[in-house]
């Protein structure tokens, strides 16, 4: 029976919403399994490429939009670490000295959460029912983890999936290499920052790459296919609700069940 | 034109802050800083005494590559410097400066050759005397003048530095406060070098290498009684 | 006069250095050793990081009072027996310094590490004035050799690999025997040491930096692991710093406390083996040091910074943490930033004291994963001094057409969600069509800089919230 106190509005994220919506899907079940009722808002964008690229009045009229939409809510989750952090961390940096929106900003903040650390240090999730054959290995993307502390929570989960060896590639807190605009910006840098990541995903020896952020994955994914690996892409939200029927991140549709590697 | 660029610097500074410079506040509490000199943070690794002290220092300047023996009173120091010389096969010449702690030491129980003064250039071994040192990094503080010249720590190849054992302090800020008692508040020596260890470079493909131009070697002989 | 930037040509510095197996190795090191060896040492200590918390607010409080700080530093050199001269400019410093040594006819002048001398040119200013300048500390002296800037401000010679040094020092020592061995490090180590010690006993004037000055006592404080700086200022007839303003901090305990921070921050030493105060010339009772003491204090856009957007960054203590940690400095090394500073710390400071129309890129060269400001001893928030330097370049135009016309469309839409949700839906629909078969594209319109070297994974179909909203109605 679902927590009326635990009123989640969902910040799917741009990425999920147009690229791999099974994120979302996946997210709105890890959370509803944890007992709460969730709603979608109409939304768009957290605002951080208007942000990270200087354009503050953009960025704000973004930010203006989001905290009206989700005020109803008693929390406010995101699968992504770095939209979570734009709204915990940024949203009130971007209304500094604002007396009308600043208290609506903090208080946005106050309440959103990155989906993983959410369920583990606020709903107090131990474990979940979700199996997968395989081992994996698992980056922390950096907003996540410098920002908002994410790192021991999906790891925690990720120990409870039936089935599944997680084994620590080297370097797994060094940034992929994405940056947001930055990829596309100085791609050359950007290829070189994930080369090194792709080595070290590679010599982990695992079959799969696992990370709680969509941009990372789809950098990260879109390297290792280019180089012709197997290895299998998928966000933490997809592998802890067990929703891996789903093509991995860049594969193509399965024309048939068969075992994984 | 003189003190117009001082002028201009101060003035930019004091628009950047939004201030005229004459404000009591800013002023006492520039004052106040100076005078109080508040301790920060100290390690609580430097809260040690006695042997637990000495033994401090000695493993913080052997992992900085210094090597230190102790010796039970200051009688002993020429003989142990002689050894050490001896066993690293260098040769039995010494320079040292004109600390009458030095002098005062049995130096003629030893074959050493003895100079004194300032080194121009071209001494191998020299020693002198610690005005005290810093347990919490095994760190010696060396200061100027002739009793023990600042020449005598860079130029020679290996450094022999003798450091009485109630010399030792256990953190920066005691150090300090034995600087201050010797020089008075806000007084300086000419130089006040701490050392720690033996000179080094890893400039090269990070390869550390001893005696970059300062010493090769560097032997600490502490005095215990 | 300041040393040209080419920090305008980023892109291609970085896509050379990217080229450059020499280099690429050399990288390497850096990325192992400065990283490891700083988690232990400051694993070692339980204080580390209340104590960068106790540095911060050292310097906060320093340079929110440095006008007064710097009038008492000043009066206690002067009691010293030492000189304070000011310098608004970079050549006002250089003209001071020539001056100086001019009229102790000065022939060489052997110098100790210093960023800031770096910055306002000086070498090039003494050599073309009739002074010869005499690096000594290491990596310095090796890239005085190849007529190259530092590209680290630690590890100046970081970028070379010993191949290259030992080339260096058989073309210019050329009164050494040619056959001789300089296959180890410690034979080139050696040669160094004896080329330089009589450079070192010649000279005329020592020019060192400064990593501190001591208000309470007008001490100038260098920290060298060599022992270079101490020989460069003991040795000649006159001892010159070439220090900027922030470089001061209140008391000898402020300054423990900075020194608990930095070589810790730097090499991952507790301490650096020579860490020297000097306050005024040789004293009645000295045999050796300086005849005289000269401070030279550097502006160059500092007092600009106070109390700005920027402040911050005169926080820094120069120990190179920030870019040891980058992914951007690791890839590319130091000279692609294309002037004094690099990594994290030039990316902010460059601009301000160049122009953000010429060092303009660097701040936009950063994925903002935060590791610099993980790991500065400082606490600087550097990523977020970046994003206000595009904030700068968006507000005067500066940045690339292409790139603000895209955003500019993307905030439209995202500004209003219900034609957003639209769009995209069509959008999304046309890609998955695109890249159905194979679950990824090679190409994408406009979308060359991903596809260059990555795939590019075909989105699913219809978006989330038009699924979300399919599934309502049900």
């Amino acid at each position: 029976m679902a927590d009326p106190a635990k009123r989640v509005g969902l910040f799917v994220t741009c990425l999920v919403d147009l690229i791999r919506p099974s994120v979302g899907f996946a997210a709105v079940k890890l959370l509803e399994d944890a007992g709460c009722t969730v709603a979608v808002p109409p939304q768009s964008c957290c605002g951080q490429p208007a942000f990270n690229s200087g354009d503050r009045r953009s960025a704000r009229a973004i930010a203006e939009q989001v905290i009206e939409a989700f005020a109803p809510y008693d929390y406010v989750v995101a699968p992504s670490g770095s939209c979570a952090g734009m709204l915990k961390a940024h949203y009130p940096e971007l209304f500094h000295g604002d007396p009308n929106w600043l208290p609506r900003a903090d208080a946005l903040a106050a309440k959103t959460h990155e989906l993983i650390s959410f369920l583990v240090d606020v709903l107090g999730v131990t474990r979940v029912d979700a199996s997968l054959e395989g081992s994996a290995t698992y980056h922390d993307s950096c907003s996540g983890l410098r920002e908002l502390g994410v790192r021991v929570q999906p790891r925690r989960l990720l120990g409870t999936v039936r089935g599944l060896t997680l084994t620590e590639m080297r370097d797994p807190d060094v940034c992929c290499g994405f940056g947001g605009t930055f990829c596309v910006k100085y791609p050359d840098i950007s290829n070189a920052i994930v080369a090194k990541k792709a080595a070290n995903v590679a010599a982990s020896g695992a079959g799969m790459l696992i990370a709680g952020d969509l941009g990372c994955l789809m950098n990260m994914a879109g390297k290792l296919q280019r180089d012709g690996s197997a290895i299998e892409v998928r966000h933490v939200a997809e592998v802890l609700a067990g929703m891996t029927a789903e093509p991995a991140i860049g594969a193509p549709p399965r024309r048939e069940p068969g075992p994984r590697p | 034109m003189i003190g117009s660029a001082r002028d201009d610097i101060l003035a930019t500074m004091r628009r950047s802050l939004g201030v005229s410079g004459t404000e009591a506040p800013r002023r006492a509490a520039v004052a106040d800083r100076l005078a109080q000199a508040p301790k920060g943070i100290v390690p609580k690794r430097a809260d040690v005494s006695g042997a637990v002290r000495v033994a401090l220092f000695k493993r913080q300047a052997e992992e900085a590559l210094a090597t230190v023996t102790l010796v039970a009173d200051a009688a002993s120091v020429p003989g142990e410097a002689a050894r050490y010389l001896r066993d690293a096969n260098l040769p039995a010449t010494l320079r040292m400066g004109q600390d009458p702690r030095l002098a005062a030491m049995p130096w003629e129980t030893t074959a050493l050759d003895i100079a004194k003064g300032p080194s121009a250039g071209s001494d191998l071994n020299a020693l002198s005397h610690a005005f005290a040192a810093v347990a919490e990094t095994g760190t010696l503080a060396m200061v100027s003048g002739g009793d023990n010249p600042t020449t005598l720590n860079f130029l020679p190849d290996n450094h022999i530095v003798v450091l009485a054992a109630g010399d030792i302090a256990g953190s920066y800020e005691e150090t300090i406060d034995r600087l201050r008692a010797r020089y008075g508040k806000g007084a300086m020596p000419r130089t006040l070098n701490l050392i720690t260890g033996p000179s080094r470079s890893a400039d090269i493909e990070q390869t550390l290498i001893l005696g970059a131009h300062g010493p090769r070697k560097l032997h600490i002989i502490v005095v215990e009684g | 006069m300041t040393h040209a930037a080419t920090s305008p040509r980023f892109k291609e510095n970085a896509k050379a250095a990217l080229a450059d197996p020499d280099l690429q190795n050399a990288l390497k090191f850096v990325e192992v050793n400065f990283i490891a060896r700083r988690r232990e040492v400051a694993d070692k200590l339980p204080e580390f990081d209340a104590l960068r918390d106790a540095a911060r607010d050292i310097k906060n409080h320093t340079l929110a009072h440095l006008d007064l700080y710097l009038e008492a530093y000043e009066k206690k050199v002067t009691a010293a027996g030492g000189h304070v001269h000011y310098a608004v400019t970079a050549h006002d410093a250089n003209e001071i310094i020539l001056g100086i040594c001019k009229a102790l006819g000065a022939r060489t002048a052997t110098k100790g590490k210093s960023m800031v001398a770096e910055e306002i040119g000086l070498n090039d200013y003494l050599e073309a004035n009739g002074v010869v300048p005499i690096e000594t500390d290491l990596g310095e002296y090796i890239i005085q050799l190849r007529h190259e800037m530092p590209s680290h401000i630690i590890a100046p010679a970081v970028h070379l690999t010993k191949a290259q040094v030992e080339a260096d020092f058989r073309r210019v020592h050329t009164h050494l025997p040619a056959d001789r061995n300089l296959v180890e490090p410690t034979s080139l180590l050696g040669e160094a040491r004896a080329v330089l010690r009589e450079k070192f006993l010649a000279a005329d004037v020592g020019i060192t930096g400064a990593n501190f000055l001591v208000a309470e006592t007008g001490s100038s404080i260098i920290v060298t692991n060599e022992g270079n700086g101490d020989l460069t200022q003991t040795l000649p007839k006159a001892h010159i710093v070439i220090a900027s303003i922030e470089k001061l901090v209140p008391t000898l305990e402020d300054a423990s406390q900075l020194l608990r921070v930095l070589a810790r921050s730097a090499t991952g030493q507790e301490m650096s083996v020579y860490t020297t105060l000097s306050t005024g010339p040789r004293r009645p009772d000295d045999p050796d040091g300086p005849l005289e003491y000269h401070v030279v204090i550097l502006d160059n856009g500092r007092s600009s910074m106070l109390g700005g957007d920027f402040a911050d960054m005169l926080r820094c203590i120069r120990c190179g943490a920030c870019m040891n940690h980058c992914p951007v400095y690791h890839a590319i090394g130091g000279h692609a930033y294309g002037w004094v500073y690099p990594g994290p710390m030039g990316a902010v400071l460059t601009p301000s004291l160049i122009g953000v129309g010429e060092g303009g890129n660097l701040p936009n060269a950063s994925t903002f994963c935060g590791r610099c400001e993980a790991v500065c001893p400082m606490k600087i928030p550097l990523p977020g001094m970046m994003r206000h330097w595009r904030e700068r370049e968006f507000e005067r135009h500066l940045s690339p057409a292409a790139q603000r016309y895209g955003l500019a469309l993307w905030a439209f839409f995202a500004k209003r969600p219900w034609l957003y949700r639209g769009t995209t839906r069509l959008a999304m629909a046309a890609l998955a069509l695109v890249g159905r078969g194979r679950g990824r594209l090679s190409w994408l319109p406009f979308g060359g800089g991903w596809t260059k070297h990555r795939d590019f994974p075909s989105p699913q179909g219809p978006t989330f919230q038009a699924r979300w909203k399919a599934r309502a109605r049900q």
